[in-house]
């Protein structure tokens, strides 16, 4: 791997007061990150939220109009070669030339990256090997398949074995069988000591490989944590139940008020807040299954919500979105 | 897997920075190379115009042109069309560097520890190439409809450098223009900034029958001083003082161009 200049438990990716602008429209208005080493976070927003200006500027892409970036220790302002020699970044379609074959990127890549010739060539044919894309490598990029395309891509950001990775929505458009397979290797890849910063719109993708989720509108962040704490200060475990009429479900609804958490009255549905561990847990949705039942309501048909990522961001990003707009009225 | 990246050294091999500005521009210039050897209708594109420009000119018009010094209007065409096909090629440019930029390889590069300028070098050089491949065919067939030079082999050497010179130069212009189009589509248009400037010189026809004004441009202008040099040099003439213009103004077009592409590239790339 190639040197870095941090300490062993000290931050591979840390920006403080990242800001830029376009003209008068500020895309990013003082963003805060910490990745450290090893570790894996995600960055989640809506379209525009300012996260391809952030991965762009900590890639030493655009420069920034305020704030600090270091990436394994070097400044990405004042050192941009020495960042460009720790960092690998990959994902969006056209970072890999169609109309070379996979190996003819790879080698050049690695010539590009100040590897010795032979040393490029032979780390061409290992990374093809190790990716799958052995019997494809000596065809022009332009034959693959989506999912061969991004493990070439891939594949071209681990060319110096890179300690700092930048996936930039690395499985977008990809199938079901792909995509696990992205997961698995950069999976591997963290459990190898890679840092990664990745970027996404797949929720899943978030929760399958992140450490840490960060959420970005409008240019800041509005949370910083764990995919796991994210989905529960979110609302919890819920239990939805449809009632068969307008009368049962006001009645439903009765039986624990202090319980509902949600529910749509259109759809007759209510939703009681119900633990989710423990046998605590169960005992206590028994208990709530046996009052509804000798309640007598009659129910059209229910389900156990668990809260997804999904709903913990449309939430944050929902209601931010409200507040700013009824603040500007 | 950890174990096999331990096979191979990966730490960056011991060179000078000439060592590796030289390298990445020779990487780049194989990409180029390998895009044409990919996309064999690039050479198609600056081959078929001229083809079609000589036997339009050498049959149809040919016959009614005097050349006044005494040379068939054959052996006074090629110079025309070998600059012609010096700047059909450098258009390619133009569209190379325009998609480049826009589909984001430009930003793949820029994300390397490699001298990013490299990027519109390889493709200005990988043009010379394609250049020599055009020279070559319309050299081919001007024989074949009657082209008889009289230049020794100083005077072929002369004639095709200077071609080089100029498709150098005009693959750079190219390269500014390709960055300054909104889209690959309006760049592809702007090829024709360079065409134009060689219709209204001494390509095709003699200068001496234009009306005195538009001979006043058309003698004044570096494509007329090319071509006439080229010519001079194919037929065995005295050259009068072209090849020293031509060198003046393509060399200085050079360095304007480079200047040029180096600022709107990293005006185009800041964003």
């Amino acid at each position: 791997m190639s040197e870095t200049r941090v300490s062993p438990d000290g931050p591979m990716i840390s920006a403080v007061g990242l800001a830029k602008s376009y003209g008068r429209v500020a895309a990013v208005r003082g963003i805060d990150l910490e990745v450290a080493r090893g570790r894996v976070l995600a960055l989640l927003g809506p379209n525009g939220a300012g996260k391809t200006t952030t991965v762009r500027m900590l890639c030493t892409l655009l420069k920034p109009d305020g704030g600090r970036v270091l990436i394994g220790g070097f400044d990405v302002v004042r050192e941009p070669r020495k960042v460009r020699g720790v960092i690998g970044p990959a994902g969006q379609s056209a970072s890999v030339d169609e109309k070379l074959t996979g190996l003819q990127n790879l080698a050049m890549l690695g010539r590009l990256h100040r590897l010795g010739r032979r040393t490029a060539g032979a780390r061409a044919r290992q990374l093809v090997e190790r990716f799958g894309l052995a019997e494809a490598a000596a065809r022009p990029v332009r034959t693959y398949s989506g999912g061969m395309r991004r493990k070439l891509d891939l594949a071209a950001s681990l060319i110096t074995a890179a300690p700092v990775l930048f996936l930039d929505e690395p499985t977008a458009g990809l199938d079901p069988v792909s995509r696990t397979a992205l997961w698995e290797i950069v999976g591997d890849l963290v459990r190898g000591g890679t840092t990664v910063l990745l970027t996404t719109q797949y929720l899943e993708e978030a929760d399958r490989l992140a450490d840490r989720v960060a959420v970005i509108d409008r240019g800041r962040v509005v949370a910083d944590t764990t995919a796991q704490q994210l989905k529960s200060r979110n609302g919890g475990t819920g239990l939805e139940i449809a009632a068969a009429t307008g009368a049962d479900f006001e009645r439903l609804r009765a039986l624990y008020p202090d319980r509902v958490a949600g529910g749509e009255p259109a759809a007759r549905t209510v939703v009681f807040r119900v633990r989710d561990t423990g046998a605590d847990g169960l005992r206590d949705l028994h208990g709530l299954l046996a009052t509804v039942l000798e309640a007598g309501v009659a129910i059209e048909n229910y389900t156990i919500r668990r809260p997804t990522l999904d709903e913990a961001f449309l939430q944050l990003v929902g209601r931010t979105t409200i507040d700013s707009e009824s603040g500007e009225s | 897997m950890a174990a096999s990246d331990a096979e191979l050294d990966l730490t960056p091999a011991a060179h000078s920075r000439a060592f590796w500005a030289l390298s990445d521009i020779w990487e780049l210039t194989k990409r180029s190379l390998l895009h044409i050897r990919q996309d064999p209708d690039q050479l198609v594109s600056v081959t078929v115009q001229p083809v079609i420009l000589v036997v339009l000119l050498r049959y149809m018009f040919g016959g009614a042109i005097d050349t006044g010094g005494g040379e068939s209007y054959i052996n006074f065409l090629m110079a025309g069309v070998f600059i012609e096909t010096a700047a059909l090629t450098a258009t390619s440019t133009s569209t190379a560097v325009a998609v480049d930029l826009r589909s984001g390889a430009t930003d793949r590069f820029r994300s390397l520890p490699m001298v990013t300028s490299a990027v519109p070098a390889g493709q200005v050089i990988a043009d010379l190439a394609r250049s020599v491949v055009g020279m070559a065919v319309m050299v081919g067939l001007g024989l074949a409809v009657g082209f008889r030079p009289h230049a020794g082999v100083s005077g072929w050497l002369g004639a095709i450098g200077l071609t080089l010179l100029v498709t150098f130069a005009l693959s750079w212009i190219a390269a500014c223009l390709g960055m300054l189009g909104g889209s690959v589509e309006a760049v592809q248009q702007f090829g024709l900034v360079l065409i134009i400037p060689i219709l209204f010189s001494s390509a095709f026809v003699p200068t001496r029958t234009m009306p005195g004004w538009l001979r006043v441009v058309a003698d004044n202008q570096p494509m007329t001083h090319a071509i006439d040099a080229v010519r001079a040099l194919l037929l065995g003439q005295p050259t009068g003082g072209q090849v020293q213009a031509t060198l003046l103004w393509f060399c200085g077009l050079t360095v304007a161009a480079v200047a040029m592409a180096g600022y709107l590239f990293r005006l185009r790339t800041s964003r």
